[in-house]
């Protein structure tokens, strides 16, 4: 068996059934034993997209997702890909291909520190320098990869390992001396949580990405204790958005009862959330009444950013049953009825004046899914309108670019969940910026005809970008226009062979949406949307978030007020 | 702000100096000396660092370089008892017969062994904490200094005797023992 046999062997025994790549010189003998393999193989037309897809399959299915490069530029493509992954706790395994050992070092053709230039975006990396060791690193790099908080982890092998003859067994045993990743809690800390929790007259509970496995237990604790929920960008559908206790999304664009009940609350029970700088605002304006109790697989989150009263190093699906356990009933009945009346004095709404805004599209959308299917976004104003007004129901299925804010993520990120979720059709929320930073892959998308639907959101600008500069930067627009310059979109869909649309009014919007979504196949939509629209409430950067712009968020007669008055020093 | 004395034990694996490296630079963490060397246990290599922060910052020093893979152990030497070394290689210029004994005598008196003579330079070796190593720095500055490298700081834990001397070390430098007033001295660090 050579090395590029036992790869794919490898990939098999992990279950791994699909790879998202493209070959190269450097990775060539490892296509070569993909050719015999039942491995199915979805060929991309840019590396970072590879990465993006793979990303996405392990958010839409749990299993990690796996992307092949060849050495040099190939691998170097991946990086953007890597660093997505590792800031959203995404279990990628990558496969790059090197040089021949020999010539590592020399400044050989298409030769980079592959292993250098990721480690710092990765979990872990390997390079394989002697075929002996490659049943045991491709083992070592899926467990790390997906045990413990998940992240990338990059295996790169030289050409002459790929080539090289492998005598032995393919069942290896892990060696892996300085890894714990499976944790229990302590009893004395889930008490300690407990006693805090029951304490409090004022709570709420923020669940974040590391809480998209633990749906049944977060309901269920909910439920239980009653306690109020915040659910931040990428715990998105891991706590049911319509719920009574749901109180929407924190931070710089959070709702405006998420935002108030954290500055006013008596106890914050995050769970598996990291407090990220959009999420908290200036850290000396944060929950300055809060007791803070936080649960976390990752012990380097505990108190990393927020001091964590009572930490509590652990699983979220092992933890809060054994919270319920403790608790009864929260009696907070006066602390439920401030924070209806906050919901109901700050609903969400936004003015249809215009022929179209984003937010009536994101609105139709959910309408016309009921929020139950599968939606990826890339980067910017849209990303937030859609985790606002079109957050899904279902845990795994809002599947964003959180940490690194990675434009160019949301359309392969489609891909890689339509290949997870067969049969489920992915709507990807795009802007005209973001689209076109992966719009390569509308023909792997033609190939494998996937449920996709693209809805650009298309305003002819970079709005978020446009958005700060007029209100932060004196309204001086520096190079945010691509109207004049973006090509029609439906036509560049049609040459790939996607039925594509324009669409500019509100009637033809929910016609073609439902047309969309029943073809069950690709279809690009792009909206022509009011170009001037913002984002609102924001909290602008280094502000706190009790100090918000509400723009026309906010009460009616608060609504004509000038934006920038509320931000008090 | 306070120093702290962190041990790491390590995978010898190859570029594990590099994930320490890169760790502290994209961190931002402010390292002042950091040695590397094989320990008892084969494949295994301890680590010293001397760590400058408030403490979440070296709380989170500590957390981060325990979520490396090839760090098996993270050790904080500066909440308990420990002993802890440098070894410093240093030139100093001799410029007559007379300067010659009297800075021998002073070498004496730190136990500096002379490891290399010349006729106008002797290169001593000296070994002990970082307050000895300044104070020996000063002592020589006056009859010039042509170079010198330390090791930065080793450190091992003290083991808990049951006996009252329990964390006394035998052999202690009487220099490091009788003259805390050293560490104030450590204004010429050698950088």
């Amino acid at each position: 068996m050579t090395g590029s046999e036992v790869v794919m062997k490898m990939l098999e025994r992990h279950g791994v059934e699909v790879v998202f790549g493209h070959p190269g010189g450097a990775i060539m003998p490892i296509y070569d034993a993909l050719y015999d393999s039942p491995v199915r193989h979805v060929l991309v037309r840019h590396e970072q997209a590879g990465a993006h897809m793979a990303d996405a399959y392990y958010r839409a299915s749990g299993k990690t997702g796996v992307c092949f490069a060849t050495s040099g530029p190939g691998a170097t493509n991946l990086v953007t890909g890597l660093a997505t992954a590792m800031m959203d706790s995404s279990a990628v395994v990558a496969i790059t291909g090197n040089v021949a050992s020999g010539l590592i070092g020399t400044d050989a053709f298409q030769e980079a520190d592959v292993y250098g230039i990721t480690t710092p975006v990765t979990k872990h990396n390997f390079l394989v320098k002697d075929v002996r060791e490659l049943p045991r690193v491709l083992a070592e790099a899926f467990y790390i990869a997906s045990t413990g908080r998940p992240g990338p982890v990059l295996v790169d092998i030289t050409k002459d390992v790929q080539q090289a003859v492998f005598e032995g067994s393919l069942d290896v045993k892990i060696d892996l001396p300085g890894y714990q990743p499976d944790v229990i809690a302590d009893e004395a800390d889930v008490a300690a949580a407990a006693e805090a929790v029951s304490a409090a007259r004022q709570p709420v509970m923020i669940i974040g990405g590391g809480a998209q496995s633990s749906t049944d237990e977060v309901v269920a604790f909910a439920e239980h204790t009653g306690i109020p929920v915040i659910t931040t960008l990428m715990g998105i559908g891991a706590f049911p958005p319509g719920h009574p206790q749901a109180l929407g999304m924190p931070g710089m664009h959070g709702t405006v009862t998420a935002n108030k009940s954290i500055s006013h609350c008596d106890l914050i029970l995050a769970a598996g959330m990291r407090f990220d700088d959009r999420v908290t605002g200036k850290l000396s304006r944060f929950a300055p009444n809060a007791t803070i109790v936080h649960i976390d697989i990752d012990p380097a989150e505990i108190s990393k950013l927020v001091k964590a009263h009572v930490p509590v190093h652990g699983d979220v699906r092992d933890v809060l049953p054994r919270l319920a356990a403790k608790l009864e009933r929260l009696d907070i009945q006066p602390w439920r009825e401030t924070l209806a009346d906050w919901k109901d004095l700050f609903p969400e709404k936004y003015k249809n004046d215009k022929p179209l805004v984003s937010q009536e599209v994101l609105g139709m959308l959910r309408e016309a899914t009921k929020g139950a299917g599968i939606v990826t976004t890339e980067v910017g104003q849209h990303q937030m309108f859609a985790a606002r007004l079109f957050p899904t129901t279902r845990p795994r299925s809002f599947i964003t670019s959180g940490g690194l804010g990675t434009m160019g993520f949301g359309f392969p990120a489609a891909i890689g969940a339509a290949m997870a979720r067969p049969g489920e059709t992915v709507v990807c929320v795009a802007g005209d910026g973001s689209l076109q930073m992966n719009i390569q892959e509308l023909a792997t998308l033609y190939k494998h005809q996937l449920p996709v639907v693209i809805c650009i959101l298309n305003n002819g600008v970079l709005g978020m970008v446009r958005q700060w500069q007029e209100m932060f930067h004196a309204q001086r627009y520096s190079e945010i226009y691509l109207a004049d310059s973006n090509p029609d979109f439906a036509k560049l869909a049609e040459a790939y062979g996607i039925e594509g649309h324009n669409v500019f009014d509100r009637a033809d919007a929910v016609k073609r949406i439902d047309e969309a979504l029943a073809a069950k196949k690709p279809v690009l939509l792009n909206f022509f949307v009011y170009e001037a629209e913002k984002v609102f409430p924001m909290v602008p950067a280094g502000a706190g978030i009790d100090q918000v712009i509400l723009g026309d968020q906010g009460p009616d007669e608060a609504a004509e007020a000038e934006p920038r008055e509320a931000v008090k020093a | 702000m306070n120093r702290h004395v962190i041990g790491v034990t390590v995978r010898d694996r190859p570029g594990v100096l590099l994930r320490i490296a890169s760790l502290i630079a994209r961190r931002g963490f402010n390292i002042e000396s950091l040695s590397v060397a094989q320990s008892e246990t084969p494949g295994q290599s301890r680590t010293t660092f001397v760590v400058v922060g408030d403490d979440p910052t070296i709380e989170q020093v500590q957390k981060q370089l325990k979520k490396l893979l090839d760090v098996i152990e993270v050790i904080d030497h500066s909440v308990a008892k420990y002993v802890d070394r440098e070894l410093m290689l240093i030139k100093v210029r001799v410029d007559n017969p007379e300067e010659r004994v009297e800075i021998r005598q002073v070498a004496q008196d730190f136990r500096a062994r002379i490891v290399d003579v010349a006729r106008s330079a002797l290169i001593f070796e000296v070994t002990g904490d970082e307050g000895k190593l300044d104070a020996f720095i000063e002592q020589m500055r006056p009859f010039g200094i042509v170079e010198l490298i330390r090791t930065g700081r080793v450190a091992l834990g003290r083991t808990q005797l049951d006996t009252p001397e329990a964390g006394v070390t035998a052999g202690d430098d009487p220099i490091n023992a009788t003259n805390p007033s050293t560490h104030s001295a450590a204004t010429g660090r050698a950088n």
